[in-house]
């Protein structure tokens, strides 16, 4: 039995950007409104629901790239200087969210800094992984093994498209986390906020899906060719299922459901760039195949990897436990 | 409009800055971590209140410290991509597993019970507390493993085959690439450093605060720890730093040439050059002060050992010989420093003296951060030692890099230095304050702590148990 080690890896950098997503786009989320949340008692709950997690969430941002590095070494290199301006942006961004967190409670008189900090970090941050992600979709100029474009290529209206989707997208997370979070004027701002953003959101996901299909003619056969459809179709319908089960538990103030439905959606908008990109990892040029790394690398990987990352999955999931219930400003309820 | 060698330089600049910035930080939180958890652990054993409030001073501090560790690694994570993607591309199916098993064995560690170990004592009690202080002390110890590992690899390359793309691979055996031939020196060294940096630190909070009240116990306790670690440690480091260097010198040997400023061969014994201005151009060392054969003794144990010098090896393959020459002597310089404060602690603490003697205290603080400048100089040794290649003796610097526009890269460059220095800047002002404070009877925890678990009542600070069971 030849077991594609490929395949399993391309699966295992999947789930771990998909985690990252998920994870740091509620916190990320939390910070792009963080400006909009009166200060003082609101903006330290905000910040305290998120505080002992956020670095944990991160880390799933090195394991991608790592990952990237370690699976597909070829891809790295390639997507990682071709998309240069977004990703040094994004970087920078999150050098400045990621200190706010410690430095707006030892500088009280600056505070107002260092929260205009944190969310203008956010918004860059998120704004730079939607750049990335359009960018990348739109293809990239290559040439041998190198990267062949210039320095401005990711610059076009479809990715600052799925820039802003991203953003959006992120908030609507972040509102839905607070709306299971808090209580009081936080929870009712929250949930007045995940409404719009929800409308706002499906309607990226909308035209984003829409303008991905005329990209390139890969994408259009992979979505609607005969029997493809047939096999893609619940993805769209399970999103407008999902989209109208959101509405009626915010509008039935339920107060977890429109987090878990949220990240259903982005479960299925993830399946639904899986369906549109694969086999490649740089769309239209280099497959998984061709970027990936030497077959002892991977079995030397896969073994570290089956053994720790259910043992990360544990211990991530029993920290959330043990910061779990609602939070206010002064941290959490014993 | 491309302009290749400009961009290489930049790239070379902008990965410089960005590395040094960032090791200072897990410089301090691999010792930090490991201090805390000494710490914890008296206290769980003693009972000693004055152990947990040690605990609640220092854990304000290594939480900035280990907050702008994280940002400005995930720096570095991208780094290899953006601006080395050839070297990503051909070293990857060797280096990126170790850097996988980073991410996986210590990086998840240190983010997953840090939350616990800042945020968590009254939900989860103190024993279980002390196991996730003991985790992240385990995962920046892990962390360093693995990035040494790396490090190691491209200082002195083991195991590996090419492949038909031209990347480095596995020749079969994992262990070889692992453990490569500097691997365990290098590891033994950074991480001794990293406990004399926070020992130093430490040291000289404390004597900051003996300087201005020789009788607050918190800051004779916080004193006499870090003065036991310089004792000892600051000789071990000698040591271990030497036998650093004869593994050096049998593996990259031009690096110790232009360590020792050594332009010329020397067939009946090589001097120590003690002093001097290395002279590239003309290939001597300018007002040299030397002693006559006293490298060969330390680097070979026989005053006549012959030595080659840079004259033997090409052009081409010459390290910058000044840098290198001056940031090993400004290591070499602190690091006796070092043992010389911790041999004049002994002494004082042999005559009772340890919290009086105010040279020794202003003495300690001067050297406050010189554990942080001793690592800066020791990586610029060994790095750009390792010059002009990335890979020793395989894949030149000049090969490595991504095809940029030098724009691009100066753009970045400048971001990251504004950025760098006003963010971390701004994070080493808030650290200054932190340590200004002394360290109080009832220390307060950080401050979203929820104020139940700050210990600021009394029935705390008499009987520990209350912590875990609010």
């Amino acid at each position: 039995m030849n077991v594609d080690l490929t395949i399993i890896w391309a699966l295992i950098i999947v789930v771990a950007i998909f985690i990252y997503v998920v994870l740091d786009g509620f916190d990320l989320g939390i910070g792009i409104l963080f400006n909009t949340f009166e200060g003082g008692h609101d903006r330290d709950t905000a910040m305290n629901s998120i505080a002992p997690v956020w670095d944990g969430n991160e880390t799933w941002l090195v394991m991608g790239g790592g990952g990237l590095l370690a699976a597909f070494p070829l891809a790295y290199g390639l997507i990682f200087s071709a998309m240069y301006a977004p990703i040094i942006a994004m970087l920078l961004a999150l050098v400045f969210r990621g200190v706010a967190f410690e430095f707006r409670w030892r500088d009280p008189a600056h505070r107002g800094f260092w929260d205009l900090a944190f969310t203008g970090g956010s918004l860059l941050a998120a704004f730079s992984q939607g750049v990335i992600l359009g960018a990348l979709l739109q293809g990239v100029a290559i040439s041998e093994r190198a990267y062949a474009g210039g320095w401005w290529d990711w610059l076009t209206p479809f990715s600052l498209l799925t820039g802003l989707s991203v953003v959006v997208a992120y908030a609507l997370l972040g509102s839905t986390w607070l709306v299971m979070k808090a209580e009081g004027a936080l929870q009712r701002q929250a949930r007045a906020m995940a409404w719009w953003l929800g409308a706002a959101s499906l309607a990226a996901i909308v035209a984003v899906s829409i303008a991905t299909l005329f990209l390139s003619a890969d994408y259009f056969k992979n979505w609607l060719n005969w029997p493809n459809i047939l096999w893609v179709a619940p993805v769209p319908f399970l999103v407008a299922l999902a989209s109208v089960a959101f509405a009626r538990s915010l509008k039935a103030g339920r107060e977890v459901a429109p987090f878990l439905l949220t990240l259903g959606i982005f479960l299925l908008c993830f399946i639904g760039l899986g369906i549109s990109v694969f086999p490649y990892v740089v769309p239209g040029a280099v497959t998984i195949w061709d970027a990936a790394t030497d077959r002892s690398s991977q079995i030397f990987m896969l073994w570290g990897t089956a053994i720790v990352l259910p043992m990360i999955l544990g211990y991530t999931a029993w920290s959330y436990w043990v910061f779990r219930g609602k939070v206010n400003a002064d941290g959490y309820h014993a | 409009m491309f302009d290749l060698p400009d961009a290489l330089l930049l790239a070379r600049i902008q990965f410089a800055f960005t590395v040094s910035f960032h090791f200072l930080f897990p410089a301090i939180t691999i010792g930090l971590a490991s201090y805390l958890a000494v710490l914890e652990g008296l206290w769980l054993k003693t009972g000693r209140e004055d152990y947990m409030n040690l605990f609640r001073y220092w854990i304000k501090i290594f939480a900035l410290v280990f907050a702008m560790g994280v940002v400005s690694g995930i720096v570095m994570s991208y780094q290899f991509g953006t601006n080395w993607a050839v070297f990503s591309d051909k070293a990857g199916p060797i280096i990126g597993p170790l850097m996988a098993y980073e991410v996986l064995t210590a990086f998840f560690l240190e983010a997953g019970f840090l939350g616990v170990m800042l945020f968590g004592m009254s939900r989860v009690g103190k024993r279980l507390h002390f196991t996730a202080t003991l985790m992240v002390a385990l995962g920046t110890f892990v962390s360093a493993f693995w990035i040494l590992s790396v490090n190691s690899w491209m200082q002195t390359p083991a195991g590996y085959a090419m492949n038909a793309n031209g990347q480095f691979i596995s020749a079969g055996s994992w262990i070889a690439i692992i453990f490569n031939p500097s691997f365990p020196y290098r590891l033994a060294h950074t991480l001794s450093a990293a406990y004399l940096t926070t020992a130093f630190l430490v040291g000289a909070v404390g004597a900051w605060h003996l300087l201005k009240d020789r009788a607050n116990p918190r800051a004779r306790l916080m004193f006499s720890m870090a003065m036991w670690m310089a004792a000892i440690v600051a000789p071990l480091q000698i040591v271990l730093g030497d036998l650093h260097g004869l593994n050096t010198l049998e593996h990259q040997p031009v690096k110790v040439m232009a360590m020792e400023g050594h332009y010329q061969s020397h067939p009946e014994g090589a001097p120590l050059i003690l002093f001097g201005i290395p002279n590239s151009a003309e290939g001597r060392v300018d007002y040299a002060v030397a002693i006559p054969k006293l490298s060969s003794l330390i680097l070979k144990h026989d005053l006549n050992a012959p030595m080659q010098g840079l004259d033997t090896v090409p052009a081409a393959d010459h390290p910058p010989v000044g840098i290198v020459f001056w940031a090993f002597r400004i290591m070499v310089g602190l690091g006796f420093l070092m043992a010389g404060l911790g041999m004049l602690s002994l002494w004082a603490r042999a005559r009772g003296r340890l919290y009086e003697w105010k040279f020794l205290h202003r003495f300690a603080l001067v050297m406050g951060p010189s554990g942080l400048v001793a690592v800066l100089a020791g990586w610029i040794t060994t790095e750009v030692g390792r010059q002009p290649w990335t890979i020793q003796g395989l894949m030149r610097t000049a090969e490595s890099a991504s095809p940029l526009a030098a724009p691009a890269v100066a753009a970045s460059l400048v971001a990251f230095v504004v950025v760098y220095f006003a963010v971390f800047g701004a994070g080493v002002l808030y650290i200054l304050k932190l340590m200004a404070k002394p360290p109080v009877v009832h220390e307060s925890a950080p401050p979203n702590i929820p104020a139940r678990a700050a210990g600021t009542t009394p029935a705390v600070a008499l009987r520990p148990d209350a912590l875990a069971t609010e």
